[in-house]
């Protein structure tokens, strides 16, 4: 038993055993639905937990976005359900309510009154100059992007993630290619988003000025968002009514009048303010009466 | 003066003689270089992700290296058997204390001046600039902060019986400070009789070390301070210095030497 001969047979046998073990069992570990082997690292080391990761690091860009000016746990968040960086895009639903500026309330005592000199206390927005209100630093707003991206790679399941920061890219720091790549890694991994398809048709029509393509996608995120149930629908009313009235002002540009009429009918259906849009629909008549030609006059 | 210093002077070749500084600051740096090195949208101006990583690190390991190394200085003494000797000679066991103090105090802020001058040329490096009186600002206030954590911690060798649970007390106290001190009065007003008292009073007596976490005005850019908060705050710093050093002298006083 002790000779070498023996024991290296033994390892050996072991060995096959082992690569014999791992062959059979591995295609089943890859079918099992609790398999991580087919994730990313995030996905690998986190789990399903990388959600709540990824929710956190969008809020870090929020805080970004305030430039450190935002509230924690203990204070008074209701100004800030919302984030303000999704809020400012103008595609997003805002929540908020109460006052922004101050979130930390009166002073409580001398020690909450000092501590205030040593932490930022003053609401600012990076894209409008930040600390130093400085506007013409508004490209800062870029410090918001590793966040988002971090936010992104944790969780390639929110549509918002890849919405706000295409917007912020293109808008703020004219980086249009890089927000194309990243709507489309978003569409990829989220086929049925229409708010992802609505940036993107933005870019196409505001970025790229390619009204033929920015019309398909618009189109094809209206067909998405009316596949929704209803509930889903009255959540989501305003994005609906963004692509609606986008479609219309692209209609009424490329001079097909009814169509605009047509969509800005469409948003009045979920719109807060149908009034605003009904005066635009009366212009637009007015527009169409003035096209029509006067029959001419009879000459005998 | 003159044996206090020499104590200190002894407590300083420690720290450079021991590889806690020298693997912390490499672990900051490749830490920081691999995060430095990740393309953001082929933008390579993004700084302050990058700014905010270093900071943390270099928080992380000056609190390490301040609680690790004040911790086991008593009781490494104490254990080698050299602590008889050393009160044997012309020094008193005040000398001894504050000299301790001032050693691992000192050391901590020459750790800090390179972990400073590190985060300095990083942040230069993306940004272009130099803000030479905030990044001075941020290191003082660190610094005093690290007075007290050391001034706490070498009370706290003298209570407790051994380094590892010393440690351990302080890093759980120091933590719970700088998460939850600026909140205590808020969380104690949801809280019944007699522990809102409790809490009130906690709060009201603990160091406040959020003070000297100036991380959030370093990495976004905010203005200076006014410097005479900044003098306010280093005296709160040092009362707090000179009680928790006035506690170890009284407890040291009674503490058999063997």
């Amino acid at each position: 038993m002790n000779s070498p001969r023996i024991i290296f047979l033994l390892l050996l046998a072991l060995l096959v055993f082992c690569f014999g073990l791992a062959a059979q069992l591995s295609p089943q570990f890859q079918s099992w639905r609790g398999s991580r082997s087919g994730g990313d690292i995030f996905n690998v080391v986190l789990g399903d937990s990388r959600r709540m990761f990824a929710q956190s690091f969008y809020v870090k860009a929020d805080a970004y976005y305030h430039s450190g000016y935002y509230p924690t746990m203990f204070d008074n968040k209701e100004a800030f359900q919302t984030q303000h960086m999704a809020e400012d895009t103008g595609a997003v639903n805002s929540n908020n309510h109460g006052d922004e500026e101050s979130f930390l309330g009166p002073k409580r005592n001398w020690i909450d009154a000092f501590g205030r000199h040593f932490f930022p206390d003053r609401h600012t927005h990076l894209d409008e100059g930040g600390p130093t209100d400085d506007l013409s630093g508004s490209e800062n707003v870029r410090e918001i992007l590793p966040w988002l991206k971090l936010s992104a790679d944790l969780d390639p399941d929110n549509p918002q993630t890849y919405t706000v920061t295409a917007y912020w890219l293109r808008e703020r720091m004219h980086k249009v290619a890089e927000a194309d790549v990243f709507l489309h890694e978003g569409l990829r991994n989220n086929p049925d988003s229409y708010d992802i398809l609505f940036e993107l048709g933005r870019l196409y029509d505001e970025s790229y000025h390619d009204t033929a393509r920015a019309r398909n996608v618009w189109e094809e995120a209206v067909r998405k968002w009316m596949k929704l149930d209803a509930d889903a629908q009255s959540d989501n009313k305003l994005v609906f009514e963004q692509i609606t009235t986008h479609l219309a002002q692209l209609e009424e540009n490329a001079g097909n009048l009814p169509r605009a009429i047509d969509w800005l009918h469409a948003a009045q259906k979920v719109s807060l303010t149908p009034d605003v849009l009904q005066k635009r629909i009366d212009d637009i008549q007015k527009k169409m009466a003035a096209l029509i030609p006067v029959a001419p006059a009879k000459l005998y | 003066m003159k044996n206090i210093f020499a104590v200190a002077g002894v407590v300083i070749k420690e720290l450079y003689r021991r590889k806690d500084f020298y693997v912390l600051f490499i672990i900051t740096v490749l830490i920081c270089l691999v995060m430095a090195s990740v393309n953001i949208f082929n933008d390579p101006k993004i700084a302050r992700y990058l700014k905010e990583i270093c900071l943390l690190l270099v928080w992380i390991s000056s609190l390490v290296i301040a609680i690790t190394t004040t911790a086991r200085q008593i009781p490494a003494e104490r254990e080698n058997r050299t602590l008889l000797p050393l009160l044997a000679k012309p020094l008193t066991r005040p000398q001894l204390i504050f000299g301790k103090f001032f050693g691992c105090w000192f050391a901590c802020g020459l750790a800090l001046l390179c972990f400073y001058i590190f985060f300095g040329a990083l942040a230069a490096a993306r940004e272009h600039q130099w803000p030479l009186l905030d990044y001075f600002q941020a290191a003082v206030m660190h610094w005093f902060m690290l007075g007290i954590v050391v001034a706490m911690t070498l009370l706290g060798s003298l209570v407790f019986a051994a380094p590892s649970s010393n440690s351990t007390i302080c890093f759980v106290i120091i933590g719970g400070i700088l998460f939850v001190g600026r909140h205590l009065d808020q969380v104690a007003t949801s809280m019944h009789e007699p522990l809102r008292a409790i809490v009130n009073a906690l709060y009201f007596t603990i160091p406040h070390l959020e003070f000297y976490d100036l991380r959030d005005l370093i990495i976004h850019n905010w203005p200076l301070i006014e410097w005479k908060y900044i003098v306010l705050a280093l005296l709160y710093a040092t009362a707090y210095i000179f009680a928790f050093l006035l506690g170890a002298c009284l407890v040291f006083r009674r503490k058999p030497v063997n």
